[in-house]
């Protein structure tokens, strides 16, 4: 259900075919990637600052001209004629071509980056890299790494398509502020600020590299030993850094959860939400909107947040130290309290919020509850061996199959076949936890505006977390759901003003209206009798 | 067991089986020519410029019908024989039913134009007709010039679609300004405005007088009444309004005027068969509301009501507060209560009006002059709170009330700017100057 009709040809004449000017513009950004694509091949440039200034100019420039033509000439307004047509974005050739090229990009990025021309050993680098080494001494006085590399085209990327968001929804105050939002998180946070960090690192002092909005468990390394080991060696800034990732995900995400919803993050703040937001926004209505996909979501994310839990539990076990004289966090003191805080978690929930959850969200609850238990008290008995699977295992698995495979090769990779925030939405462990205080425990929610919905579809349509907005809005039910990145484009793009985001009391958050206003009063509370 | 048959899949029809089988184990059995499964015919126009495709205009899944034992039957319904309680289809089988539910909408107005049934020349009503329109003017290539008879909201939809695949358009409407049958002077003007600002050949106080044909039998002109100016073109779109889709009824006992005649509880003549949505003709209306109401809601509402009476709880039809909603290109427009035009205004009413100087945004609020009783609002480029002016209706809330109280009404998104402190500066302006 719900797949675009995609063009395959690539010549058949369209209606919404690009206009010259979008073609020569398309035409400059494919150059500069061109040339960092012959760097990779190990083209040898001379005047490596020009040529790469060069290439990452032409790429910018040609977002930014195919922007202006596309949008600028046109009244404020929704602009998505064509969407379902265009093959790029209704999984046409182009759309193929484009997923492909990104899943190999990601592949020799995380598994392959000798062949991006990253020196191994202390060795030079060659081709791409190379290019990107004037500017990161630049920026962070040492070499590139692949990793930088990337962190350039990542920021590019969210700032020029940052840019084209930005022309598209000029005429709605809320998305522009929060894609300037996401466009500085990513270009201080993200990218100059750790690098800036680095600059400071000297024999005697170091710091891990720390993008200080990736907050565990998206940032599911951040407790590793190597990182908390150079934190505490750093000192009172390195211990800092250290608490504030733990205050950020127990006490500072809570707090703003609550009061805006995961929002604040997710299309504010987090740089996986940037990148979505701005170069995935043409591939939003690609998510799948069925129940059965809900159902998938569901399991799949929840079992990531069980996985993260875990593991990053054993990963910090497994350094901690039995002795308590040493130092006050044993092995020992850290099981227990996790265990604590999930049993505090779960009995509040249980307590207070059992009505709100459906059923099977009960059951999930409860059987995973159990299973970290079993693991717990497994480990806490036989006290050698590391739950069920070796720590590192666990780690490295952790970190193959979720942080690279899902959230970079199918996350990004695949945007132009299954949406934009795949990854959000079935992946990540961030978005779980929030999205379950979001819709336990916030004021955040969307209102639906009595009886003016004509049940048209735009706003399911476009909801790139694949809500069925409609089925809410028609019965005029607010939309209160673990999911909803908060957005904002089912509001934008509805044509009837149905829909508005919004932090109100908790009180009548959850209303299930069957019926809704423009009948008379009698039939009202007839219907709604349960 | 009972067997309800519906004929009409539309929002009236469904909302109807949804709330019959909540309710009760009856039978139920809904038939439809047009499509197999419901879809949202306000969204036809998001499936022709691309912002959706057909399958998302499903409201339901699939699986939904069968999972809620709800049968659903593609045919034709040729004639209704309430003697035997027999259904007969295109195809000559028959049906039966115990209750009978009409259901089936309307259908595109022609007044009798020379050529109004050449190829090219079609209505924007069901999904045949976006078939239809694909096939016609899929591009400017094929479509050099379009011509949309007719400004209502209707008319205007065709023409954004059209422009969107960059098809030159001429807009032929009958009257003096854009939909000012229904608008207050000063919105009605500010949409031609924001119609002509897209490239819209926008012709006012023009009437179609003649369709004419090339060799083929396909559209190649129309005539303009007024000027006898021929404007060639390639399609030419009738939305002149619609009218109840009923003549399959002709020959049945059920009574028919305009449409299907139905008392309060949707009852028509006949026992055991009843008629909601579009192509109900209420004989006694409530209020302002006029007898044939063709809009989303109200079917929405008739099904809601008549699912009750049917499952032994008997109701009438009781529609409170007017409101409706649109949109013309780029700006939205809301309504709640009455607000009527120069010529259709009751002797009583007044108003107050505002527009923002962008010329996209304004509001008219009607009142009573007499007590400055708040009637009623229309809203361009502005969001507002249903319930709260349903509240402030039932309330008889004044005008001064309204006024002050603005900001508790807003719906824009969160960041958007605010007017009502402009608005508040006009209003005691007027009442300076006044
Ligand atoms: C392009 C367009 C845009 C619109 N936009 C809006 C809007 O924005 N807001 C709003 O409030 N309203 C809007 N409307 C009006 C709204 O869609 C209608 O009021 C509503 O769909 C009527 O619903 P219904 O259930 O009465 O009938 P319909 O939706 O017309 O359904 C009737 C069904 O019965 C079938 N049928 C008819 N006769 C037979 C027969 N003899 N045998 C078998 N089947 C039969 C028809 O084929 C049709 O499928 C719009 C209408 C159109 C065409
Ligand atoms: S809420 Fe708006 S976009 Fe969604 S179905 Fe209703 S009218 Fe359409
Ligand atoms: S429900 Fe609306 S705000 Fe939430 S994710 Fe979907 S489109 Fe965005």
């Amino acid at each position: 259900m719900n797949t675009p009709k995609p063009s395959m040809s690539l010549t058949k004449p369209e209606a919404f075919d690009l206009s010259i000017k979008q073609k020569i513009s398309t035409a400059i950004g494919l150059l500069g990637l061109i040339i960092l694509i012959l760097a990779a091949f190990n083209v040898h440039f001379p005047y490596k600052p020009v040529v790469l200034t060069l290439s990452l100019v032409m790429i910018s420039a040609g977002v930014i001209l195919f922007a202006n033509d596309l949008y600028l000439g046109k009244h404020a307004g929704i602009k998505n004629d064509g969407v379902m047509f265009k093959s790029v974005s209704s999984r046409g050739i182009w759309a193929w071509l484009t997923g492909i090229a990104l899943t190999a990009f990601y592949i020799i990025l995380y598994f392959k980056a000798t062949w991006l021309g990253l020196g191994q050993n202390g060795a030079e680098n060659t081709g791409l890299v190379a290019l990107f080494d004037p500017l990161s001494n630049i920026i962070s006085g040492s070499k590139a790494s692949q990793w930088f590399v990337y962190g350039v085209l990542y920021t590019i990327a969210i700032l020029a398509f940052g840019y084209k968001f930005l022309l598209k929804y000029r005429h709605n105050r809320y998305e522009r502020l929060r894609t300037y939002s996401v466009m500085f998180f990513q270009l201080a946070f993200a990218f100059l600020i750790p690098e800036f960090m680095a600059r400071l690192n000297s024999d005697s002092f170091s710091l891990p590299y720390y993008d200080l909005k990736n907050i565990w468990p998206l940032n599911y390394y951040n407790f590793e030993q190597y990182r908390v080991n150079s934190f505490i060696d750093a000192g009172d800034i390195g211990l800092a850094l250290l608490i504030f990732g733990i205050v950020s995900i127990f006490v500072i995400t809570p707090i703003l959860t609550y009061k805006y919803g995961k929002r604040w993050y997710c299309s504010w703040v987090c740089g996986c939400g940037g990148l979505a937001e701005t170069s995935g926004d043409p591939f939003r209505h690609l998510s799948d909107k069925r129940q059965f996909a809900w159902k998938i979501e569901r399991w799949v994310v929840h079992s990531v947040v069980v996985f993260v839990v875990l593991m990053t539990t054993a990963v910090v076990h497994s350094y901690l130290g039995d002795d308590q004289t040493k130092y006050w966090l044993t092995k020992q003191t850290f099981l227990i309290s996790v265990a604590a805080i999930l049993t505090l978690v779960f009995v509040l929930v249980m307590v207070f919020k059992r009505a709100q959850l459906a059923k099977d969200a009960k059951y999930g609850a409860i059987g995973y509850f159990v299973i970290i238990m079993v693991l717990f008290a497994m480990h806490y008995f036989n006290g050698t061996q590391l739950f069920l699977f070796k720590t590192e295992t666990l780690r490295q698995s952790y970190g193959f199959l979720i942080g690279s495979i899902f959230s970079g090769v199918i996350g990004t990779g695949f945007y132009p076949i299954f949406g934009n925030r795949v990854w959000c939405r079935f992946g990540c462990p961030m978005a779980a936890i929030l999205g379950f205080q979001q819709r336990l425990f916030s004021r955040f929610r969307i209102t639906t505006n009595g009886g003016q919905c004509i049940s048209c579809g735009n706003c399911s349509t476009y909801c790139e977390m694949g809500i069925d907005v409609r089925a809410y809005a028609q019965k005029g039910e607010n939309i209160v759901r673990s999911s909803c990145v908060g957005c904002g484009i089912c509001s934008a793009v509805c044509p009837r003003g149905v829909l508005k985001l919004e932090n109100d009391s908790l009180k009548g958050r959850i209303d299930s209206n069957e019926i809704l206003l423009g009948n008379d009063v009698d039939l009202m509370d007839l219907v709604n009798q349960k | 067991m009972e067997h309800v048959v519906i004929i009409g899949n539309g929002i009236s029809g469904v909302t109807l089986a949804r709330h019959i089988r909540k309710l009760s184990n009856k039978k139920i059995t809904i038939i439809s020519a047009e499509t197999e499964y419901f879809f949202s015919r306000t969204a036809l126009m998001y499936v022709y410029m691309g912002h959706m495709t057909f399958e998302h205009t499903k409201p339901y899944e699939d699986w939904f019908w069968k999972k809620n034992r709800i049968e659903l039957k593609q045919a034709y319904v040729t004639s209704v024989n309430t003697a035997s309680k027999t259904l007969h289809f295109s195809e000559g089988n028959t049906i039966t039913y115990d209750k009978l539910v009409i259901a089936t909408g309307s259908k595109p107005n022609k007044f009798g134009w020379p050529g109004q049934d050449l190829d090219g020349v079609q209505g924007l009503y069901s999904k045949q007709d976006l078939d239809r329109l694909e096939q016609n003017a899929p591009n400017n290539e094929v479509c050099k010039r379009a011509v949309v008879v007719g400004g209502g909201l209707i008319g205007i939809e065709l023409v954004e679609m059209l422009n969107s695949r960059n098809i030159p358009v001429t807009f032929l409407v009958r009257e003096s300004s854009f939909w000012n049958s229904v608008l207050p002077e000063g919105e009605s003007e500010m949409i031609n405005r924001h119609i002509k600002s897209h490239g819209i050949d926008l012709r006012l106080s023009s009437n179609l007088k003649e369709i004419k044909s090339d060799t083929n039998g396909h559209v190649s002109a129309v005539i303009i009444e007024e000027t006898g100016e021929e404007l060639a073109c390639d399609l030419v779109g009738l939305t002149a309004g619609v009218t109840p889709n009923i003549d399959f009824l002709k020959d049945s006992e059920i009574e028919t005027g305009k449409g299907v005649k139905v008392n309060r509880f949707l009852e028509t003549n006949i026992k055991d068969v009843y008629a909601i949505g579009d192509c109900a003709e209420q004989q006694e209306t409530v209020g302002n509301r006029r007898p044939i109401e063709a809009v989303w809601y109200t079917g929405r509402m008739m099904g809601e009501t008549l699912a009750q009476t049917l499952c032994g709880n008997k109701m009438p039809y009781n529609p409170g507060h007017w409101f409706n909603s649109a949109k013309f290109m780029d700006i939205e427009y809301q309504t709640y209560g009455w607000v009527f035009n120069e010529k259709g205004q009751p002797d009583y009413e007044q108003h107050f009006h505002w527009k923002h100087k962008d010329d996209d945004k304004c509001i008219t609020i009607a009142y009573r002059k007499d007590n400055n009783a708040f009637l009623g609002i229309n809203t361009f480029g502005i969001r507002m709170k249903h319930d709260v002016f349903d509240k402030w209706l039932t309330e008889h809330r004044t005008l001064d009330y309204v006024i002050s109280h603005l900001k508790n009404a807003n719906f824009d998104p969160e960041f958007y700017s605010q007017y009502d402190d402009q608005i508040k500066a006009a209003y005691s302006n007027t009442l300076q100057t006044a």
